[in-house]
C-alpha cells in the first residue's frame, strides 16, 4: 500500500472556491459560506456595538451614528444573507441526516447521481430564500 | 470522534440559531410584529424600547443563549473553512486557541453587557 502524504490532496484556495462537476448544489454551499462569513463579521462587530449600551451608549437610537442610509442598506444585505443561509443551511443539514436524497442503489452502470434526487429540495429552498427577501424587503421600504 | 462531536453541536447550534435569531427578526426588524416587545412608539429600537427589553429577564436570558450559539457556531464555521486549507497541525492549534480565545472574550462581554444593561434598566425603572 502506497503511503498517503497529509498535503497531496492540497487544493488551497481553489479547494473553496471551485465548483468543479458538482452542479448547483456546490455552488450554494460555497455562497452559504460566504453569507456565513459576511454574517460572522457582521455579528462580530454587532457584539461590541451593543455591548457599549452598559456605558450608555446607544449608537443605534433616536438620531444614534448607525441611523444613516448606508447603514439601513448594509442592515438589510446582513437580513438576506440571513434568510439565504438560513434556508440553505436547512438543505444541508437534511442532506447530511440523510433525507431528500433518495435510497441508496446498486452501483450499475449507467450511475445515477443523488444530485438529481436532491435537486427539488434546492429549488425549494431558494424559493422560500426569495419570499423571506421580498418579505424583508416590503418591511424595510415602508419602514 | 471529536470532530464528529464538534460537527453535531455545529449544526444543533445552527437549528437553534434558526429559531432565536427568526425571534430576534420578528421583534426588531418586521414591521408587523416589531410592536409586539415595543411599547414606547412605532421605533423597536429607540432608548425607551431597549431599556424595555433590557429591563425583562427573557431577553437578558434569550440575549446570552443567542450570543453563545451565534458564537460557537460561528466560529466553528470559520474554523472548519481554514482547515479545509490542510494546514501544519501546529498552525491548526493556533488557529484553535485563537478562535476560543476571542470566542470566549466576546461571550464575556457580551454576557456582562447584557446583565449591566438588565440592572441599569430595572434601576431605571425604580427611578
Amino acid at each position: 500500500m502506497s503511503q498517503i502524504n497529509r498535503y497531496d490532496n492540497r487544493l488551497g484556495i481553489w479547494g473553496w472556491l471551485g465548483g468543479g462537476r458538482w452542479g448547483a448544489e456546490r455552488y450554494a454551499y460555497i455562497l452559504h459560506r460566504i453569507t456565513g462569513l459576511g454574517i460572522l463579521f457582521y455579528f462580530l462587530l454587532h457584539i461590541v456595538v451593543t455591548s457599549l449600551r452598559a456605558k450608555g451608549i446607544y449608537l443605534w437610537a433616536g438620531h444614534g451614528f448607525l441611523h444613516q442610509p448606508i447603514f439601513e442598506f448594509a442592515e438589510y444585505v446582513v437580513f438576506a444573507a440571513f434568510a439565504y443561509h438560513a434556508c440553505n443551511g436547512i438543505r444541508l443539514v437534511l442532506v447530511e441526516l440523510g433525507f431528500a436524497v433518495g435510497k441508496p442503489i446498486e452501483p450499475v452502470y449507467p450511475y445515477k447521481t443523488s444530485l438529481n434526487v436532491q435537486r427539488p429540495l434546492l429549488v425549494c429552498m431558494m424559493i422560500l430564500t426569495a419570499v423571506f427577501l421580498a418579505i424583508g424587503g416590503y418591511a424595510a421600504l415602508i419602514e | 470522534m471529536n470532530r464528529t462531536k464538534y460537527w453535531t453541536w455545529h449544526m444543533a447550534a445552527g437549528v437553534v440559531l434558526l429559531f432565536l435569531l427568526g425571534l430576534h427578526m420578528l421583534i426588531m426588524h418586521m414591521v408587523g410584529t416589531a410592536h409586539w416587545f415595543a411599547p414606547y412608539g412605532t421605533e423597536p429600537d429607540s432608548l425607551q424600547n431597549s431599556l424595555f427589553r433590557d429591563g425583562k429577564l427573557f431577553f437578558t436570558v434569550t440575549y446570552i443563549l443567542l450570543l453563545g450559539v451565534a458564537l460557537y457556531h460561528g466560529l466553528y464555521g470559520l474554523r472548519t473553512i481554514l482547515f479545509e486549507l490542510t494546514l501544519k497541525p501546529a498552525f491548526e492549534e493556533t488557529i484553535t486557541v485563537v478562535l476560543l480565545v476571542v470566542g470566549l472574550g466576546l461571550f464575556g462581554l457580551g454576557t456582562w453587557a447584557a446583565v449591566a444593561a438588565h440592572g441599569i434598566a430595572l434601576a431605571g425603572a425604580r427611578g
